[in-house]
């Protein structure tokens, strides 16, 4: 059994995950865990979840990519998910996954942009998402 | 209609390493027959779907690749079979949120409208089969 883990990188006041491995159930529910551990431990206000290295994604991937922005989110942090290939965003769409609370950007750059915004902005009363759709930056 | 078979794998699917297998498998098969990125996409992660309920849901069971030609066109067929409890409404699985955990329920009809063709057959106490279909 392989001991592969996802890295977790502290970038101020961000948690950068890259994924570049394929993810087996179990690795993305061990990344789960520790990502919510670290955000706990760290204090962490945001954490950027790059998925160009993912080449699918299916209910149940998706299902804890979900998990995670909601996890954070309690614990007062914000995800924001990038670099998600279009051909799993077109799928996704058409299987009706729509990823509820997700925010999504185009690349790391965006999604840094995106994030210290949310981050300074919270507290202000824009922090909630109620919309199950897509909240897509970088489209200006 | 008839289809011609050229190529077959058959693959058991009883654990999550069998999982990522199923998938290559259908990455191999959709590149083999040159589907596009989004057709391909669209496969690997219907049978992604299909092959974890076998797994979860049919308490294992195994996936059969098929290479098809069918009237000139080309397609992969992929099918799943297990023999565990099998779905005791097929209709209310079919929908959207059909789970019987609480789980999303999207497998089902989440790759029903990925696929061009998509037949299941369930029995209680039988056993679950599930074929489907992506033309070129
Ligand atoms: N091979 C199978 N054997 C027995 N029951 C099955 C099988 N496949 C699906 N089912 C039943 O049909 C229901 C719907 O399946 P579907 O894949 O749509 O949803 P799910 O697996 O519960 O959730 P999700 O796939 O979204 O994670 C399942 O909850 C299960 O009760
Ligand atoms: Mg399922």
């Amino acid at each position: 059994m392989s001991v592969e883990r996802i890295p977790i990188l502290k970038m101020g006041e961000f948690l950068l995950v890259s994924i570049q491995t394929e993810l087996d159930d179990r690795l993305a529910v061990n990344l789960q865990k520790e990502l919510t551990a670290r955000v706990a431990e760290t204090g962490a206000r945001g954490v950027l979840l790059d998925i160009s290295g993912l080449d699918i994604v299916d209910s149940f991937l998706g299902r804890m990519i979900s998990t995670i922005a909601e996890m954070t989110r309690i614990m007062d942090a914000e995800t924001v998910v990038v670099g998600m290939k279009p051909a799993i965003a077109i799928t996704l769409v058409e299987m009706g996954l729509t990823l509820p609370g997700v925010v999504t950007a185009l690349n790391v750059e965006k999604g840094m942009e995106l994030l210290r915004a949310r981050t300074r902005a919270s507290g202000e009363g824009d922090g909630i998402h109620s919309l199950s759709t897509y909240h897509t930056a970088g489209h200006q | 209609m008839e289809s011609t078979v050229s190529q077959h794998t058959i693959l058991p699917a009883t654990s999550e390493s069998d999982l990522v297998t199923a998938r290559h498998l259908a990455r191999g098969y959709s590149k083999e027959i040159g589907l596009g990125l989004v057709d391909e996409t669209k496969l690997v992660t219907a049978v992604s779907e299909l092959t974890r309920n076998a797994i979860v849901h049919g308490g294992g069971g195994s996936v059969c690749f098929e290479q098809v030609e069918r009237d000139g066109r080309q397609g992969v067929r992929v099918t799943f079979e297990d023999h565990g409890p099998g779905i005791p409404d097929v209709t209310v699985a079919m929908l959207d949120g059909g789970s019987s955990t609480k789980s999303l329920g999207l497998g089902l009809p989440g790759s029903r409208r990925l696929v061009d063709e998509f037949e299941l057959h369930s029995e209680v106490g039988k056993g679950t089969k599930v074929m489907i279909v992506k033309w070129k």
